[in-house]
């Protein structure tokens, strides 16, 4: 009953999709209110409707209906509750129902929140967010239903990918999408602004916003996927520059540069076509990542439908989607008119070299995934392009913009002195050179990249922190003063402060991992002591452990720094039978200024690949041989995580600026925004 | 002049969508081998005892177009594929010769006497050795090599019968005609 429920809500929600594509958008091309009017009740419909097909198969996965085909290819009657939740859109048809959810979401949200938009701005903004609902419909209605039958039923399901039966990829997805989507209703926002032939500082206020929040969002899903291949992939690193990584990384670097040109757009009404192209570019690159994971055209964990009719119908959505925006943006983005000037040496120029080398980075990333396939399409050799060039040309793109960043908040609009804003930043300089020499006397000037890049992360944190001291007069003013000034301080002064700091740590955790990351591989006995970077690890054995849906065996490390018990640290490696594979369980343990991570590979003399029978790290497990064990000791790697969660932080606070709350913007003709006293 | 850069980003994409395109239309994990069109490697291996099949070589595998099957006893996949050979052997299109990867003999053996034996004849590659040169790097792969001994296709993982009957036999039919 529930699937079809489902599937009937997908339809339903089809139908009103269309509808909403089509009346309001007529109805702001006819100035007619009523047909406008209807936008509002239909995106709700819509979202109800989506989320009614997707709590029906989340109730389909729970209660192990295994009539439905989804729900026999990706759950299990004895999986954990939460996966069985999950495993809903762990798959190529329930994600695309979460996508087509969130899209809904997101129309609701502006169909809600959106009081203060003009009626005709709203009416296409809703209407293009609708057609672009009705593409993903389609495509889940006609390519991938999710609540197909089958029959006879089988006993029980095949079972979830165990690499993702763990708490943190549970949410990946869904805040991966909200990112990727939420760009959506930023795309939606221009090319509304391109129909309407207006872009003024009030449209960059209104969709500031939801360009936040989507980046966000975003910034959420890359980090916990990272963090997720740290601890499940049991490789020790945390980014590995693989095409599907790469997918998300390029919306997030697009929608950094066009938070920042958003900026230039509301205050002096300049950069308009250039946010509108990235407003465009921020979505279409979200496509692309779909397009890519979805098609199968590359290889990699997360490619799991390789089906050419769905890759032809993305493909399709995609030519129509990005196509259709930039046909229309070459149209009419001429037309608009051209906003304030400024010198190159000012706070607009410092944003427009931002994006000049966000763009420049985005554009590597994107060179570096498709050249496997551009290659292969002139007739070239099948290669694979790794990270040695992602550092070779997207490291040497990020220092200097590391270094503006830090710069940028000092200079005044329209002009600027960088002989004035070296001398309020000379206590950040003098900070950073004093990180630079502690830690070349620390390190014994091994590595003085590293000690440079540390450099570069202090002059972040200390760029921020000189320039929030400045707003509120730290040191300058009476305390009461300071705090009046810094409860004042408008939110989105707040947020740029903690997301530049955030960025500072982020830094600190690559640097750290990278420069002075410790691995020792080697084959342990019971009994076996060894030292891994100042730790004393004792290896004491293993044994057998037995899971919900997993058998599993255990490594039990004992780690002592300076004679004293510091940690018993406890990798597992897994056999998930019903899914027939195996996983590795890292064991992590944290001091926030390093992490211990172990992981336990095979017994020696393991049987041959793909020998049938259990594999020989269970039938050996408690046996007295020799295990490889993979134990590294990273520096600072915590930080890279929470780093991003300080610019999401950042970013959710620059979101609560009250300009964005109250205070409808008023829509001036022709005159630029009154720009706000800093 | 003005304009142009405007439309730049949909001459851009429009490039893009083409690569996309074409991406559709290949595989991306179908790693194509570097031994196609190169001699097959010499080699000489023992026979399999109690299969009552002579040992392979290199020099046994000139003359006709044949089929060269990588297998092992303790391998999942090759007992998927294993009838689709027999079916073949049954119906004489091509002589089909075994190598048994890294297998102990008697398992292999007794592999063979369980689910039938396709081979004219067996080679064991115990150590890898032979297979490292024929490029295996996981078994089943197979291989047809034409009248002179050169490789002319390889397919990794066992065989399907849309590969055998849209790429495979109707290569070998193409060889067998060739003088």
């Amino acid at each position: 009953m529930a699937p079809e429920l489902g599937h009937i809500a997908l339809i339903l929600a089809l139908c009103v999709a269309l509808l909403q594509s089509v009346l309001p958008l007529a109805g702001a091309q006819m100035r007619d209110p009523a047909l406008m009017a209807t936008a509002k009740p239909a995106a709700y419909a819509q979202f109800f409707l989506v989320a009614l097909a997707f709590g029906c198969l989340i109730y389909s996965f729970v209660v192990s209906d295994f009539t439905v085909e989804n729900v026999v290819r990706n759950s299990h009657s004895a999986k954990p509750l939460l996966y069985k939740v999950s495993g809903s859109w762990g798959n190529h048809e329930g994600s695309m129902v979460l996508w087509a959810l969130i899209l809904a979401l997101f129309g609701a949200a502006v169909a809600a929140f959106g009081r203060n938009l003009p009626p005709g701005l709203k009416a296409r903004t809703l209407s293009i967010q609708a057609m672009i609902g009705v593409a993903f419909l389609a495509f889940i209605v006609f390519t991938s239903n999710p609540f197909e039958r089958v029959f006879p039923p089988p006993p029980d399901g095949q079972d979830l990918n165990p690499l993702l039966q763990d708490p943190g990829l549970a949410f990946h997805p869904p805040l991966l999408y909200l990112g990727y989507v939420g760009f959506s209703i930023v795309f939606a926002f221009a090319m509304a602004a391109l129909i309407e032939g207006r872009v003024d500082a009030a449209w960059a206020r209104w969709v500031r916003p939801w360009t936040l929040a989507a980046w966000s969002a975003l910034t959420g899903g890359i980090a916990l996927g990272s963090w997720w291949a740290y601890y499940e992939l049991g490789w020790g690193g945390w980014w590995f520059w693989d095409p599907v990584e790469n997918a998300s990384f390029m919306p997030w670097l697009v929608g950094a540069a066009l938070l920042h040109s958003a900026i230039v757009a509301e205050k002096r009404d300049a950069l308009k076509t250039w946010t509108i192209l990235l407003a465009i570019l921020a979505f279409a690159l979200s496509l692309v990542g779909t397009f890519l994971v979805r098609s199968g055209i590359l290889t990699s964990v997360h490619a799991f439908a390789v089906d050419p009719k769905r890759g032809v119908f993305i493909l399709a959505i995609l030519i129509i989607a990005v196509g259709g925006s930039l046909a229309l943006y070459a149209w009419r983005a001429p037309m608009l008119k051209a906003g304030g000037l400024f010198q190159p040496i000012s706070r607009e120029g410092g944003l427009v070299l931002n994006n000049l080398l966000l763009g420049t980075a985005t554009a590597t990333v994107f060179i570096g995934t498709l050249y496997p396939l551009f290659l292969e399409a002139i007739g070239g050799a099948k290669v694979s392009v790794g990270p040695p060039f992602f550092n070779a040309t997207f490291v040497p793109l990020m220092v200097p913009l590391l270094i503006a960043v830090s710069f940028g908040p000092m200079l005044g609009w329209k002009r600027a002195e960088l002989g004035a804003v070296f001398q309020r930043l000379w206590v950040a300089l003098a900070l950073s050179l004093g990180v630079i020499l502690l830690t070349l006397a620390f390190d014994k000037g091994r590595q003085i990249l590293a000690a440079l890049a540390m450099g570069l992360a202090a002059w972040l944190i200390f760029g921020a922190l000189v320039e929030w001291a400045e707003r509120v007069k730290l040191f300058r003013a009476p305390l009461a003063t300071v705090w009046s000034r810094a409860v004042n301080l408008p939110r989105a002064a707040w947020g740029m402060t903690i997301a530049h700091a955030g960025l500072g740590l982020m830094v600190l955790g690559i640097t750290g991992s990278t420069a002075w990351q410790t691995e020792v591989i080697r084959l342990v006995r019971n009994g076996d002591a060894f030292d891994v970077a100042g730790y004393s690890f004792v290896f004491k054995g293993t044994q057998s452990q037995e899971g919900p849906n997993f058998i599993a065996t255990r490594a039990v490390f004992e780690v002592y720094k300076n004679e004293r018990l510091y940690a018993v640290m406890t990798p597992e490696k897994r056999l998930f039978p019903a899914a027939g594979s195996t996983t590795t369980e890292a064991s992590i343990r944290t001091n926030l200024l390093a992490d211990l991570y172990a992981t336990i590979g095979d017994p020696e003399g393991a049987g041959q690949p793909g020998a049938s029978g259990p594999p020989a790290f269970l039938t050996m497990a408690g046996q007295d041989v020799a295990w490889t064990a993979r134990i590294y000791h990273n520096p600072l790697v915590p930080w890279v995580w929470l780093g991003a969660l300080v610019m999401m932080v950042g970013a959710g606070v620059s979101l609560t600026d009250r300009r964005h709350r109250v205070g409808a913007p008023q829509r001036l003709p022709h005159a630029a925004m009154p720009t706000a006293a800093e | 002049m003005k304009r142009l850069l405007f439309i730049l980003p949909l001459l851009v994409f429009a490039g893009v969508a083409i690569y996309f395109g074409f991406g559709l239309t290949r595989d991306p994990s179908k790693i194509p081998s570097a031994l196609i069109d190169k001699p097959i490697p010499e080699f000489a291996l023992p026979e399999i005892a109690g299969t009552g099949k002579p040992a392979l070589t290199s020099a046994g595998l000139k003359g006709e177009v044949a089929l060269v099957n990588v297998f092992a006893s303790w391998c999942a996949p090759c007992r998927i594929e294993h009838p689709i050979f027999m079916r073949l052997a049954r119906g004489n299109a091509v002589p089909i010769y075994g190598i048994s990867y890294k297998d102990k003999a008697e398992d292999s053996a007794k592999w063979l006497r369980d689910l039938g034996n396709p081979y004219k004849a067996i080679g064991w590659d115990f150590d890898g050795r032979t297979a490292i040169d024929w490029g295996v790097y996981g078994v089943p792969e197979t291989f047809v090599v034409d009248k002179t001994g050169t490789i002319k296709f390889k397919h990794v993982g066992p065989i399907t019968p849309d590969a055998l009957n849209n790429h495979i036999l109707p290569l070998i039919e193409e060889l067998k005609r060739a003088p």
